[in-house]
């Protein structure tokens, strides 16, 4: 049962209807900003309040929530959200992928594959990804309007200049359907190839810009390159410490005053599940 | 006119509601694929169970519905559990009820949304005789691995090639729910319905 108190998942049923009409037309429309009424929300802007809005109009009864932050089930903001869900809808929660029919993530995508029926929604900061070369959102929109986007391209070719390659790392801008540049939330470039034709929808919500956008299941996504400098992701010359897994995305953890590092599954479910799988010996780093 | 203002809504509004709203995302998130809308507790007359579920989970003081004659008989109902302005303009509608594809003015009257705005674009819930069984349709598009087959009844080529004309205006375009009793398949501005005149395979 949900709290009472409160109306089912916490928001008000008109707030919902807006987000639910907004989310349709993003999804008919995949990779453009759909403005929406942002509410205010028992947690500040840059907690994910965009990310909560979306899942609380997508929420109901019979779902089962897993949140994650930056792939762990078990930070402050992805168990605090957890809970909220919890008390103000009632819902079951799991840390396990298969488990979830809606996942609410904040910098990246689970390793284990998504599958139909599976909703993800994505937290997001900034969700225009010209927004760091063109200020004025009416220029962006414009831009956007008329798919005119050299200047991510320009942004782009300043760091093979410079660089001798393209150094962005995370919130690596997309195409999406051929049609709209998308800004795919702070995810490693690791994670870009995973939005491609993936079976789950995957929704984006921004609580703080009042924007939300969508990527229906199997739409080509693209990671923008070019021909001399194609897209790559990061590789790691080590395998996780803790499960040795050589596919995974990999956080480095400093385990003592002395500079010690070790390198780990930033996917925590993914990472103990490995682990649960292997008999015990091996899995000493 | 205002009889159907007395006629009850969802049974459960916020849990139907949402229920009815997940079945519509996937929908169109997962273009031809049909799904079960949970339907009012009383026949709506003028709106098939499916359309009038749509209207309670979508339709409020935000949105100006345009009904076709058919669905006239509707309008006290709406009135009154969405509280939606019914429009006699076409290109004034966020939402479009019809019973038949005939019932539909030329579609450009509806609003297709602008270039920086194409989510201005208006929704088209139409009542359609057949779902699941009808004419053989091919669809491609976001949402669908390669391609898939839907059938649809009562749709005839000059309608299919009046809506395929909206492709060359994306993304402006109009967004369509087809409805039949109690079950929905959505057709977004996105899914290219090709070739229009596919024929019938079992």
């Amino acid at each position: 049962m949900h709290e009472a108190g409160y109306n089912f998942a916490y928001l008000d049923e008109q707030t919902k209807r807006a987000i639910r009409r907004g989310l349709l037309k993003a999804v008919a429309i995949p990779g453009h900003q759909v403005p929406f009424a942002s509410r205010e929300m028992p947690l500040p802007y840059g907690w994910g309040t965009g990310g909560i809005q979306l899942t609380a109009a997508l929420l109901g009864r019979e779902d089962v929530l897993k949140v994650i932050d930056q792939g762990a089930d078990d930070t402050t903001n992805a168990v605090s959200i957890r809970r909220f869900f919890a008390r103000t809808a009632g819902v079951a929660t799991t840390t396990r992928v298969v488990e979830a029919t809606l996942i609410q993530t904040r910098h990246r995508i689970p390793e284990a594959p998504l599958a139909e029926g599976q909703i993800v929604v994505f937290q997001v900061p900034i969700p225009e990804p010209l927004r760091w070369m063109e200020a004025s959102e009416r220029e962006t929109r414009r831009m956007h309007a008329l798919k005119e986007y050299g200047l991510m391209h320009v942004s782009l070719y300043e760091d093979v200049a410079r660089h001798g390659r393209i150094a962005k790392t995370y919130d690596y801008p997309v195409m999406v359907a051929g049609r709209y540049l998308m800004s795919p939330s702070p995810i490693p470039k690791f994670d870009n190839p995973k939005l491609d034709r993936s079976p789950a929808l995957q929704l984006f919500g921004a609580g703080r810009e009042r924007r939300l956008y969508a990527v229906p299941p199997y739409t080509e996504v693209n990671s923008l390159d070019f021909d001399d400098h194609p897209f790559t992701v990061e590789r790691w010359s080590q395998p996780c410490a803790l499960c040795g897994a050589t596919d995974s995305y990999l956080d480095e953890i400093i385990t003592d005053d002395a500079g010690t590092r070790m390198l780990v599954c930033s996917d925590t479910d993914h990472c103990g599940a490995r682990r649960a799988e292997r008999p015990a010996e091996e899995c000493t780093p | 006119m205002n009889d159907t203002a007395t006629l009850p809504g969802f049974a459960d509004p916020v849990h139907d509601a949402q229920r009815a709203f997940r079945a519509l995302l996937d929908a169109l998130a997962r273009p031809g694929r049909i799904h079960r809308l949970p339907p009012p507790l009383r026949a709506v007359p003028g709106l098939g169970p499916a359309a009038a579920a749509l209207a309670l989970t979508l339709v409020d003081f935000e949105t100006p519905v345009w009904l076709a004659p058919s669905c006239a008989p509707a309008a006290g109902f709406l009135r009154f559990h969405c509280g939606c302005p019914i429009v006699t303009e076409p290109e004034q509608a966020a939402f479009a009820f019809a019973c038949g594809f005939a019932e539909l003015p030329v579609l450009e009257r509806f609003a297709l949304g602008t270039e920086e705005e194409p989510e201005r674009a208006a929704t088209l819930v139409v009542e359609a005789a057949a779902l699941g069984e009808g004419r053989a349709l091919r669809l491609r598009g976001p949402g669908i691995a390669g391609e898939c087959r839907t059938h649809i009844g009562g749709l005839d080529d000059e309608w299919l090639a009046a809506r395929a004309m909206l492709h060359a205006l994306y993304p402006c375009g109009l967004d369509l729910f087809v409805t039949c009793a109690e079950r929905v398949c959505g057709l977004p501005r996105t899914t290219r319905i090709e070739p229009p005149c596919a024929p019938a395979e079992a």
